[in-house]
């Protein structure tokens, strides 16, 4: 197919500045077009590149719409039953503390049937790095529900939308997470426009940086969109997601070198 | 004089035509093609001259099948 604005005195290999980091194996992702885990995905391989350590990282992949990142991380990997990860990385980083260890999870996944290995890792002060793609609802199997769903949010367990009289409230698990002795660093990051995916990739990389020095649990939050589930195009989602969401689940860091930051934020 | 360049490749096999990257590209490089991929999508492609190779698109691009150059030209 033929490019009208084809730029061939340009593109050559020693001009590239940006390509797909070999860390994705070259094959298409199962996502749907738009989708949030994607650009995840990249960024956490990006920074696993950038700092040398693919052969010394181990990923855990959980049960959700990201359940195949064993498929697409060029790393080792092991999948946890649902909402297990949290157990698993424990092992595995007690039997291995000089390896990388991170949990990769949706918000179905680790906050509704892994809340209490979440939890319970993280007040144990395990020493990895917990990703937690936050798309307020159960994208792999259908839309449903989820704790992080918002109030009046339609799902296709709650077609009225969410009434928190009767369906309970939306749950800000990293909030609670961040009130836990043994968790040293969280803040919750989107990835929808470039800065935002910029900001990310920093938080990776201090999150995946503290695991030299035994801190205790790392925690990223990455508010996400499921376009699918929430029945809208990708960008609408993305729009959507800035006016719904990040009210709901402000963006920043929350608690730095143990420390909570960003208080009346947490209190909203 | 020398002017420095941006330039853009998509793998349109692997694009979804979703979209993102014409949102995140300052000078409106990117547009969907009329045309469409083996997997039925409409694809992301370049429809100006002025891409200054900022990387915005392939960084936001979830699918990751953006190749950005940068380079002088005469
Ligand atoms: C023990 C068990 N219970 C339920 C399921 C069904 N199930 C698969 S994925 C999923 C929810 C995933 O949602 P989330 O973690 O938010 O991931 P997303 O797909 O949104 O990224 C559920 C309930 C399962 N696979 N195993
Ligand atoms: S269902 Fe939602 S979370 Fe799953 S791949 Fe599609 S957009 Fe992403
Ligand atoms: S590199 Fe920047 S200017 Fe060029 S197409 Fe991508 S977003 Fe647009
Ligand atoms: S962001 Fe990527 S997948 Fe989406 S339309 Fe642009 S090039 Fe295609
Ligand atoms: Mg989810």
């Amino acid at each position: 197919m033929e490019e009208p604005f084809v730029k061939t005195q340009i593109r050559k290999d020693e001009n590239i500045v940006y390509k797909r980091t070999s860390l994705l194996v070259d094959r298409p992702l199962s996502y749907c077009p738009g989708c949030g885990h994607g650009v995840v995905h990249r960024m956490l391989m990006e920074t696993l590149e950038e700092m040398g350590i693919q052969d010394k990282t181990i990923g855990v992949s959980p049960v959700g719409c990201s359940v195949l990142a064993y498929d697409f991380m060029n790393i080792d990997m092991i999948g946890a039953a649902h909402g297990r990860a949290p157990a698993l990385a424990t092992a595995i980083k007690r039997l291995w503390p000089d390896k990388f260890v991170f949990t990769y999870q949706g918000d179905g996944d680790l906050a509704a049937i892994g809340t209490a290995e979440t939890i319970h890792a993280c007040n144990r002060g395990e020493n990895f790095t917990i990703i937690f793609i936050n798309n307020g609802i159960y994208g792999m199997t259908g839309g449903q529900m989820a704790p992080t769903t918002l109030p009046g949010m339609r799902s296709s367990t709650s077609p009225y939308g969410r009434n928190v009289l009767t369906m309970g409230h939306p749950l800000k698990i990293t909030e609670l997470i961040a009130n836990l002795p043994g968790v040293n660093y969280v803040t919750r990051q989107a990835v929808h426009t470039p800065n935002h995916v910029r900001k990310t990739k920093k938080a990776i990389r201090k999150a995946l940086e503290q695991q030299k020095e035994n801190k205790g649990i790392a925690f990223i939050e990455v508010v996400s969109n499921c376009n699918s589930g929430w029945k809208m195009t990708p960008v609408q989602s993305n729009k959507w997601m800035e006016e719904n969401m990040f009210p709901f689940y402000p963006l920043g860091d929350i608690k730095v070198d143990g420390k909570l930051v960003q208080s009346s934020e947490v209190a909203k | 004089m020398a002017k420095i360049k941006g330039d853009i490749l998509v793998n349109v096999e692997r694009c979804k035509g979703c979209e993102v990257c014409i949102t995140a590209c300052p000078s409106s490089t990117i547009a969907m093609s009329k045309e469409v991929n083996g997997k039925g999508y409409h694809f992301a492609m370049k429809v100006n001259d002025e891409c200054t190779g900022c990387m915005n698109c392939a960084i936001v691009c979830p699918d990751g099948v953006i190749t950005v150059f940068r380079g002088k030209i005469e």
